[in-house]
């Protein structure tokens, strides 16, 4: 049974431990780790989205003074497995998308490596590539599941029937664009390959994932690979699996034994080798009475994937659980084409599933001649849909009755374009927001008693900037019945006990909960006063509670847009979020991670569209000037609060994860604010000040 | 081709040889071993590699090390006096203005530089009346801070960090 904690340190807001070293700058990142004697990698990308390298000559840039070697397909070490053909790199002649990895010069600086790099000719033949995502094509496919393991198609009664027979009927269809995660830091890393073993200094989410992954590439025992990522200047899902250029900087080391290889991807690099989110084509159908009450649910999703590898986001996965509906379909339908490879980003499947839904029910509100509240209040369902099991502690309906009271909802005008002042016209929207609770198994945590009389707890976990270190540091106080000050946290190296990545929102409670069964293991073996040296592990043990209950955390999202009536320029003056997710942590940085959250969110609502040119296969707008995230004057005032609660049912924390719910469902508040204030429904995402005018 | 420089880095000098494509933002991390200003774009569009030079913010990563021989560079961490952080800084964790910490040292030192420039009656894009001196409002610090990105979203709290530092 889930035994909860006691709170003491858990919920205080104190300030993140790390925040001295990363406000003066001295907290070291991975390319930022001191190593003797380095070698500088730049590497060489494919200028062609399909086809063979006929001939690459490297000459000129092997005869360039300080150019130490050229790696291409012909003179790199083998690989030992290609399970994964993302990391199945310059192992053959063979192009799959523009910008993939065809080699590497590295160099004694980082100039002579460039400038190497740009000597090296390389002959193609070239085959015709297909980079473009459409609805309309034949040879659409239906993934196995997924991601991470989830069933492709879900139907349940008679959709079709429920529609026709529908006294309201909403069917149309949403879409966005591909996005790039683009974290701060670049995909960095340093690769040392001494006496058979591989050591990496990485930019990862997860130090044991990324060990587990090229061990077995590079035909390593794991205890022979060692990866440390002491501070990640942010992830969002790009930095969640290793990537080519990891196995690129692996091989480099490998060619020139001994001496550390620093790669850092540039800015452009990463629009091809380091994931994004794949562009949705989302049909939405909905069937009511009048009064609003579903009758129907379906959500068809096309999206792409590389051919290489498949990644399939699970984008109507929130549709399965979201309201009460009798009749429900939901289908995922792939393309593959010859592009880089999608992966996770920021709540991958909720983010842009729940944009299409949230806005489709702001359709349906007004078909209905409902405000949007009371729509969704009437379709809370009692248990979830989708397995029949009880919620544990569903509370949407509270945070939309919290966010309309706090954000003043009462003053929204339905009537679309009603209000203008000095030529803008304003409006509000809300959306709600979902995502699932995950705890991984797999994680291990060691406590000891030291000399210092501080308790050492030893995870491979990592702080990716969400406050890791602070969090579990207060639960493991908490856990030991401690003062905070007696904990000694050790964290982001593969020498701690194994730690699941950082992902899906689970960090806390995959590691917090690891770390309880370690403390009361602790306790139960030493008791309250230890003996110098005492040390005990354990592993995340089983909540079978957690099995039966539907564990989810919601929210509601309120938005005020005003949209230039002569222009088209957007302003977000207001958002509020009010989440239920569970007890918190730490309120400080729970605070920062919501509203950070809500800020990629206005973001991926207002400005985010990687431009693929499909003549070419590379996204045009592959920096920071043509892909704009919202900088300081995008953000005016957002706020962030949750409802003081805990769920009995997770984990000894009463948490539930909250790194990505604050994106789920901001798009769609944003979007349905934009149709408030104008009366025009953009469906296609980002709202661009083009798509208000004409 | 190489070049011999001086630069007086967070108040130490420090004489180096670069490779005259060096940009000063490589000088720094490369050859000084300074890792406070961060590298995010290397294209002066995202500002983590601000620092102050000559007491004005600038670009290290749009900036050739050479062209800068014998100029005074500070950094974030030479903005803190030792254990002591500086005000702005203090304020930036009291509201916890950051959170992968990447961006923050650019944002430290841009917030800093501009604060200055405030004070010496600098205008900026948002500046309503050109005849006065700007006043230090949300939408001032908004547009004067909009060179440095920051993708864990904290503009909310890194604008009432600043407001509360300069207050």
């Amino acid at each position: 049974m889930n035994i909860l904690l006691e709170p003491r340190a858990i919920g205080m807001p104190l300030e993140r431990l790390d925040g001295a070293a990363k406000l003066t700058g001295t907290a070291p990142y991975a390319f930022e780790h001191p190593v003797s004697n380095p070698l500088y990698l730049h590497p060489l990308q494919s200028a062609i989205a399909r086809g063979r390298i006929t001939k690459i000559d490297t000459a000129a840039a092997q005869a360039l003074e300080g150019v130490v070697a050229v790696i291409t397909h012909e003179n790199a070490p083998r690989l030992a497995s290609d399970k994964d053909k993302e990391l199945w790199v310059l192992q053959s002649d063979e192009i799959h998308f523009r910008g993939e990895l065809i080699g590497a010069v590295v160099a004694e600086s980082p100039q002579i490596a460039r400038h190497a790099a740009d000597l090296v000719q390389v002959d193609y033949a070239e085959q015709p590539h297909e980079a473009e995502l459409r609805a309309d094509r034949g040879d659409l496919y239906a993934p196995e599941q997924v991601n991470p393991n989830f069933p492709t198609d879900t139907a349940e009664g008679d959709v079709e029937a429920a529609l026709a027979a529908a006294a309201v009927t909403i069917d149309e269809t949403y879409t966005t664009p591909m996005e790039h995660n683009n974290p701060m830091e670049p995909h960095t890393t340093i690769a040392r390959w001494a006496n058979g073993e591989l050591t990496l200094y990485d930019s990862t989410q997860g130090v044991h994932s990324v060990r587990t992954t090229l061990a077995p590439l590079f035909g390593l025992d794991p205890a022979r690979v060692h990866v440390a990522a002491p501070h990640v200047g942010g992830g969002f899902g790009s930095k969640g699996t290793p990537h080519a250029h990891n196995v690129l900087a692996a091989l480099a080391a490998q060619m020139v034994a001994g001496r550390p290889v620093k790669l850092a991807l540039t800015r452009q690099q990463m629009f091809a080798l380091a994931g994004y989110r794949t562009p949705t084509i989302q049909r939405i159908r909905l069937g009511a009475d009048r009064k609003g009450h579903l009758s129907a649910i379906a959500h068809d999703v096309v999206e792409q994937t590389s051919k290489i590898k498949e990644f399939a986001e699970q984008t109507a996965v929130a549709s399965r659980i979201m309201y009460a509906a009798p009749n429900r379909r939901t289908t995922h339908r792939l393309r593959a084409l010859d592009v880089p490879v999608p992966s996770w980003m920021r709540a991958p499947g909720e983010t842009p599933g729940m944009y299409a839904g949230e806005a489709a029910m702001d359709e349906l509100a007004i078909a209905c001649g409902l405000d949007p509240i009371e729509l969704r209040i009437r379709n809370e369902p009692d248990l979830d849909p989708e397995s029949g099991k009880p919620w544990s502690g569903r509370h949407l309906v509270a945070c939309l009755r919290e966010g309309a009271r706090r954000f003043g909802w009462d003053r929204r005008d339905p009537a679309p374009g009603a209000r203008r002042r000095d030529g803008w016209l304003i409006g509000m929207g809300v959306a709600s927001s979902t995502y699932p609770y995950y705890a991984m198994p797999g994680s291990a945590a060691t406590i000891r008693y030291g000399s210092d009389q501080k308790y050492v707890v030893r995870i491979g976990a990592v702080d990716i900037g969400t406050g890791t270190r602070t969090a579990l540091s207060q639960i493991a106080a908490d856990a030991l019945d401690c003062p905070l000050t007696a904990i000694r946290l050790e964290i982001a190296d593969t020498s701690l006990p194994m730690a699941t990545v950082e992902g899906g929102s689970s960090g806390i409670s995959s590691w917090g909960s690891t770390i309880v069964a370690a403390a009361r293991a602790f306790r139960s073996q030493h008791g309250a006063d230890p003996g110098e040296g005492s040390e005990i592990g354990a592993s995340m043990p089983e909540n079978p509670d957690a099995e039966r209950f539907a564990i989810h955390s919601f929210g509601a999202q309120f938005a005020e847009i005003h949209i230039h009536a002569g222009t088209g320029e957007i302003r977000v003056p207001r958002m509020l979020g009010v989440f239920s997710v569970g007890r918190i942590i730490n309120p400080r940085t729970a605070r920062s991670q919501l509203i950070g959250g809500m800020t990629m969110g206005l973001s991926m609502a207002l400005h985010e569209e990687s431009v693929l040119d499909p003549r070419f296969g590379h996204v045009v707008n592959h920096d920071f000037a043509g892909y704009h995230i919202a900088a300081n004057a995008d953000v005016l005032d957002i706020e962030a609060v949750w409802l003081d609660e805990f769920d009995p049912n997770s984990n000894p924390m009463g948490s539930r994860g909250i790194g990505e719910i604050g994106i789920v469902g901001t798009a769609a508040a944003i979007a349905n604010a934009a149709y408030n204030a104008t009366g025009r429904r953009v469906r296609d995402l980002p709202l661009t000040p083009d798509k208000f005018l004409t | 081709m190489d070049a011999r420089i001086a630069l007086r880095v967070d108040g130490v000098e420090r004489t180096l040889t670069v490779d005259t494509r060096t940009t000063l933002l490589d000088a720094l991390r490369d050859h000084l071993g300074e890792m406070s200003p961060k590298k995010g774009c290397d294209h002066g569009q995202c500002g983590a590699c601000t620092v102050l030079l000559d007491g004005r913010r600038a670009l290290t990563c749009l900036a050739f090390a050479v062209a800068y021989d014998g100029a005074a560079i500070t950094t974030a961490r030479g903005l803190a006096d030792g254990g002591k952080l500086h005000p702005v800084q203090q304020a930036f964790l009291d509201h916890d203005a950051l959170q992968c910490g990447y961006c923050t040292p650019g944002q430290i030192c841009s917030a800093v530089g501009m604060l200055d420039e405030l004070k010496a009656g600098h205008p900026s894009h948002v500046t309503q009346d050109l005849s006065g001196a700007a006043e230090l409002t949300d939408d001032e610090i908004r547009e004067r801070m909009s060179g440095n990105l920051c993708r864990c979203g904290a503009y909310v709290n890194i604008v009432a960090a600043i407001r509360d530092a300069a207050s």
